[in-house]
């Protein structure tokens, strides 16, 4: 017992996630600035941030219901649950349970769920819309993503066991790869897998939920104080563990320190210069592109998985 | 010092309101954030929410529609929340002191916690405001 609640609150769950969340939060901020040739936050920069929110009066609007404050709780235990699977498989503290896969897919969509549960409770019109567009977002990628990870689960024999995931590619090859060279059905579902993560993390071109030019924060827009540090506290956890459930699902062959924190920040990266160089899309664009060429990719590669490619 | 308040100067996200400028500030205010200046490396963000600032940043001569909506913002501002004047219609009305709209500079409104005069004040200026109510802040 004393062993799952260091788990699930220590490592490498809530705390170990959200350290290393608010450090890769800090790299997207630095490496924005250096891109706009300026000199960017200290290091410590989001910690402070974090700090400074729980000190802050915390502003309840009057019609809210208590859903308003469960909300965004709800969302970082969620997402400690997630770190929490995803890190005794990765680092091989536990063997998991079958069908965790499955639990993920859907522990995932919470944070979302729980932005919009909470926006809509603020009665704010601006929320609304940033939940609305919220929605539409998470109908548009789940499509793909269930897609993408179907190609892994085929590619692996059909385990849907994130473990076995994880030692079918340590025994053999990163799903990336085959025995001769590229695998082409693991790359198309690892490029279907960044574009959905970006849009799982409401970054880059998909940040239309939170938009603070058009709608001044949009499903944030009436959180203050605790609620809102709690909800920069998921966004930077899932900073972290969209990564890592990309690397244990395409890229788990090494799974050393070294080699994680690598792969980690490559992917970090890619995100990161996908997000600066791509102006805001609109929310019916990105539909038409997660329902169209996206879910296109994605149902190649599945075939293509099927074909043993 | 305790560690609230070392936060709170460590990572001020400013709400940025204009009460009736001719923009000239505003400029201004943008021209901080550029690569030149890069407010950002104190952890000075511009939010677009008044719920999520720590400052309010108030430019222009304050006339009879934008004060009301001015006390709503800063009720709805959560504390605690500084409040910034800056160029020199906030600050004393400027040209604009015997207009017929203008109600008054804006510590006759809100209490304001730091002056930045100036027409516009330059980004050097804003900086270094700033730096002094951050020097002001710690010391109390």
């Amino acid at each position: 017992m004393l062993k799952l609640l260091f788990a699930y609150f220590i490592f490498p769950g809530l705390i170990f996630s959200a350290t290393v969340g608010l450090l890769a939060g800090w790299l997207e901020r630095k490496i924005s600035a250096r891109l706009q040739w300026r000199l960017g936050p200290p290091w410590y920069q989001n910690f402070v941030d974090i700090v400074k929110l729980l000190g802050k009066e915390t502003i309840l609007p009057e019609a809210s219901s208590k859903v308003f404050v469960l909300a965004p709780l709800l969302s970082v235990l969620s997402l400690s649950l997630v770190a929490t699977i995803l890190g005794v498989n990765l680092f091989g503290l536990s063997q998991g349970f079958s069908g965790d896969l499955i639990v993920l897919v859907y522990l995932l969509t919470i944070p979302a769920l729980a932005a919009i549960i909470g926006a809509s409770s603020s009665r704010n019109p601006l929320a609304s819309v940033g939940a609305s567009r919220e929605i539409k977002l998470l109908l548009a990628y789940e499509l793909p993503f269930i897609l993408a990870i179907v190609a892994v689960v085929i590619r692996s024999g059909g385990v849907i066991h994130l473990s076995q995931i994880i030692s079918y590619q340590k025994f053999n090859h990163s799903h990336i790869f085959s025995a001769s060279g590229i695998s082409l059905s693991g790359l198309l579902a690892l490029v279907v897998g960044l574009l959905v993560g970006m849009a799982k993390l409401g970054m880059g071109p998909f940040d239309v939920s939170e938009a603070e030019q058009e709608i001044m924060g949009g499903v944030m827009v009436e959180y203050s104080g605790l609620p809102l540090a709690l909800f920069k506290l998921s966004k930077a956890m899932l900073m972290y563990i969209v990564p890592v459930f990309l690397i244990s699902l395409f890229l788990a062959k090494d799974t050393t320190v070294v080699f994680l924190l690598g792969k980690l920040l490559f992917i970090l990266i890619v995100f990161i210069l996908v997000k600066n160089t791509n102006p805001r899309l609109r929310i019916d664009q990105i539909i038409r592109f997660f329902w169209g060429p996206v879910t296109l990719l994605a149902v190649l590669a599945v075939g293509l998985a099927i074909l043993g490619w | 010092m305790d560690l609230k308040t070392k936060a709170l100067t460590k990572s001020i996200w400013v709400f940025h309101i204009s009460a009736g400028s001719c923009n000239n500030c505003d400029i201004e205010i943008l021209d901080c954030l550029t690569p030149r200046f890069d407010l950002e490396r104190f952890g000075i963000q511009l939010v677009g929410s008044v719920r999520h600032a720590d400052a309010l940043l108030i430019t222009g001569a304050m006339n009879r529609k934008s004060v009301p909506r001015l006390k709503k913002l800063y009720e709805q501002a959560p504390k605690p929340c500084f409040v910034i004047a800056v160029g020199q219609c906030a600050l004393s009305m400027h040209m604009f002191r015997d207009s017929y709209n203008t109600v008054g500079p804006l510590d006759k409104i809100l209490p304001v916690d730091l002056y930045i005069p100036g027409c516009p004040p330059k980004p050097e200026a804003i900086i270094d405001g700033l730096v002094k109510l951050v020097a002001a802040v710690r010391g109390k």
